[in-house]
């Protein structure tokens, strides 16, 4: 019988099998920040530890970094101390770190990619849980907790019980206007928060190869937000093309080398998964959230469910629930609800590409005035690149504010954080009750539709903008 | 990590499905750089309501935790876990776990205890109808108890054994350096690395 995707993978990293034990893994790539460290490296510390492989290990900071005045000291003691301990923890473990004001400073799953660091076949890990990420180029990413950190850094493996895998095909094409996010989105409505929990998922099928590289790491980002361990798409053409000439990646004959080994990561055809989901592309429209979890979401053009609409009883309440938090009345007309604000940015949609596809729907639209609408780059870079091709001044003149590479508020570590009842509209993976700051209320969307809510005051899609006066 | 054979103590009625991380600990928690005081922290926005279970006599002393299904999802953030122990936690029981969170939890000697949805029901109605009643956690045979009640559950080989022992990870993997060693040696030089070749 052949192998999945994951196996391949997983079978080039055991290190150890044992019966009745987990597998010993080997890490390719160790990727750190500021939030899951620090006790991993006091742990070395106290038990007298090295760092086995300082080389397979990158440092960035991004969680509580401030996007404005960035290239100052950072003002709240809190975040600085968090900074300067991750700062002296690199400087005596000898390890690789992107400081604020690096142009390869950012988020770790957009620094990972921009570099070539992540490459078809690897296993990587960080401590955040949408590692996942790396998956849309072929490898295994996922998140662990800091004792696994600590781990990682004391032996660059990780013991690890071999998960189940699950498959998810998307037959057919995402129609014009539905993005990448939409679709992630429509798939854990559908399945629900659960439905991945000890999978390791491979992503395939005709939609999934028509997406840019881009639009891969939008989805494997969620993979997380219905429980799976990690997400996976097959690497091709495009993934071989968008690593070309990075920085990190292999040249002259070591690249044909990889290359031809990346070849040969695919799903057997005769392989088996534990799981398999199908799904028809042509079923998924722009999504957005309504509730306070990745699974509550519907199809922009409906509306709130009622949650007596629901068999299952333990989702009718967590719909009530939910509900009650978002301030919303079931059978609203989604298109009615009106945001006060508007976040472009994080792990999953701040990469160059969004940024343009943001730009694109605002160009020659101004943000409503009820609305405060704040764009973020997901690292230096982007930041840029995207302000090589003016698209800083295209968020500018329609009323935006353009700010510095992080996290910002997709998890409000920083300053970037509300204080609720507030509603926003935001690109992030997450609409956690207290997620943006305490009380707010997350609705989750893609690009497109954030920036066309941000003009429209209410939660639109550039569709609707027509109808607005220029 | 300290020993664990079986448990007994008193045990608090969550009646909440999808738990998430960012619920039993907020990202604000997260900035400190320390490993233990979380305690505050957990479960922030619960206990602002003074009916939260936890919040009330007996819970504070309560060593269970009984929670519905996906129970730590979200986020990787061992703080969590570490919330819940300096809270005074040992075990949570719960129809289904967040993958990360259970597996921090196994590394911190937090036990996970999976049961059928059922059974979290049955149990969440035998605490409400009897406030303060204990259970007990057995892992040695794998079962759960509370006075005539009892149902078994799930948990690996392995992951029991550690927990026996009070086995920390990292000393079992060292002793397996040879084996490292021998990966390591096999690499392809096309692999990337960090601070050049
Ligand atoms: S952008 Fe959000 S989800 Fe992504 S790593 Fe940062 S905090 Fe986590």
């Amino acid at each position: 019988m052949g192998k999945t995707l994951a196996e391949k993978v997983w079978d080039e990293h055991v290190v150890r099998s044992a019966d009745g034990e987990p597998d010993l893994l080997y890490i390719d790539l160790h990727l750190i920040h500021e939030v899951t460290s620090p006790q991993a490296f006091d742990g070395l510390r106290l038990a007298g530890r090295k760092v086995r492989r300082p080389d397979l290990t990158l440092a960035t900071e991004d969680h509580n970094v401030p996007t404005l005045n960035w290239d100052k000291p950072i003002k709240d003691p809190v975040s600085r101390a968090q900074i300067n301990a991750l700062r002296e923890n690199c400087a005596e473990f000898g390890i690789r770190l992107h400081p604020l004001g690096d142009i390869e400073q950012g988020i770790v799953h957009v620094v990972g990619p921009q570099l070539g660091l992540t490459q078809p076949g690897m296993t990587i890990v960080c401590g955040d849980s949408h590692t996942a990420t790396h998956g849309a180029f072929g490898a295994i990413a996922h998140g662990i907790g800091t004792s696994e950190v600590e781990h990682v850094l004391a032996t660059q493996t990780l013991s690890s019980i071999k998960p189940k895998t699950c498959a998810v095909t998307v037959n057919g094409e995402l129609a014009d206007g539905v993005t990448a996010k939409d679709l992630i989105l429509y798939l854990i409505t559908k399945v629900g928060t659960g439905a991945g929990m000890g999978y390791v998922v491979e992503y395939r099928g005709e939609a999934i190869r028509k997406l840019s590289m881009e639009g891969r790491m939008t989805v494997c980002n969620m993979s997380i937000e219905w429980g799976a361990k990690a997400g996976m798409v097959a690497p091709d053409e495009k993934t071989f093309a968008f690593l070309e000439g990075k920085p990190e990646a292999p040249k002259g004959a070591e690249w044909d080398a990889a290359v031809e080994h990346w070849k040969t990561y695919f799903t057997d055809a005769d392989a088996v998964f534990d799981k398999e989901i199908v799904i028809d592309a042509s079923e998924v429209t722009p999504w957005v959230t309504w509730g306070t979890n990745p699974g509550q979401g519907a199809p922009l053009a409906g509306h709130v469910p009622v949650p007596a609409e629901f068999d299952d009883k333990i989702e009718r309440t967590a719909a009530e629930n939910a509900l009650e938090y978002m301030g919303l009345e079931g059978g609203t007309t989604l298109r009615d609800i009106a945001v006060d604000h508007v976040f472009i940015g994080s792990c999953t949609n701040g990469r160059l590409d969004d940024l343009r596809a943001a730009a694109e729907v605002l160009k020659g639209q101004q943000v409503a005035d009820s609305v405060t609408m704040i764009v973020v780059p997901g690292s230096a870079r982007v930041r840029l690149e995207a302000e090589a091709e003016g698209l800083d001044k295209v968020f500018l003149a329609a009323g935006a504010e353009w700010r510095g590479a992080g996290c910002s508020m997709c998890l409000g570590m920083n300053d970037d954080k509300l204080d609720g009842p507030v509603r926003t509209a935001s690109t992030s993976n997450r609409n956690f009750e207290g997620r943006q700051g305490t009380g707010v209320r997350t609705h989750l969307v893609s690009v497109p539709v954030a920036a066309a809510t941000a003009v429209r005051g209410t939660l639109s899609s550039p569709a609707d903008l027509a109808s607005v006066p220029a | 990590m300290e020993k664990f054979i079986s448990h007994t103590g008193v045990a608090a009625p969550l009646r909440r499905s999808d738990v998430d991380t960012d619920m039993i600990i907020p990202a604000d928690f997260l900035k400190r750089i320390t490993r233990t005081g979380f305690e505050d922290g957990l479960f922030f926005g619960l206990f602002k309501d003074p009916e939260f279970v936890l919040a009330r006599e007996p819970y504070t002393q309560a060593s269970v935790l009984v929670a519905g299904p996906n129970f730590g999802t979200g986020s990787s953030r061992e703080h969590a876990v570490w919330a819940l122990q300096d809270f005074g936690f040992k075990a949570i029981i719960s129809p289904r776990f967040g993958d990360i969170f259970r597996s921090n939890s196994g590394k911190s000697g937090l036990l996970t205890v999976q049961v059928e949805e059922s059974e979290v029901v049955a149990l969440w109605d035998l605490l409400d109808a009897d406030v303060g009643l204990e259970v007990t956690i057995d892992l040695e045979h794998r079962t759960v108890s509370a006075g005539e009640w009892s149902t078994s559950f799930q948990i690996d080989d392995y992951t029991r054994w550690r927990f026996m022992e009070g086995l920390d990870d990292i000393g079992i993997t060292m002793s397996h350096d040879d084996d490292i060693v021998t990966h390591e040696a096999a690499r392809p030089s096309w692999k990337p690395a960090t601070l050049g070749r």
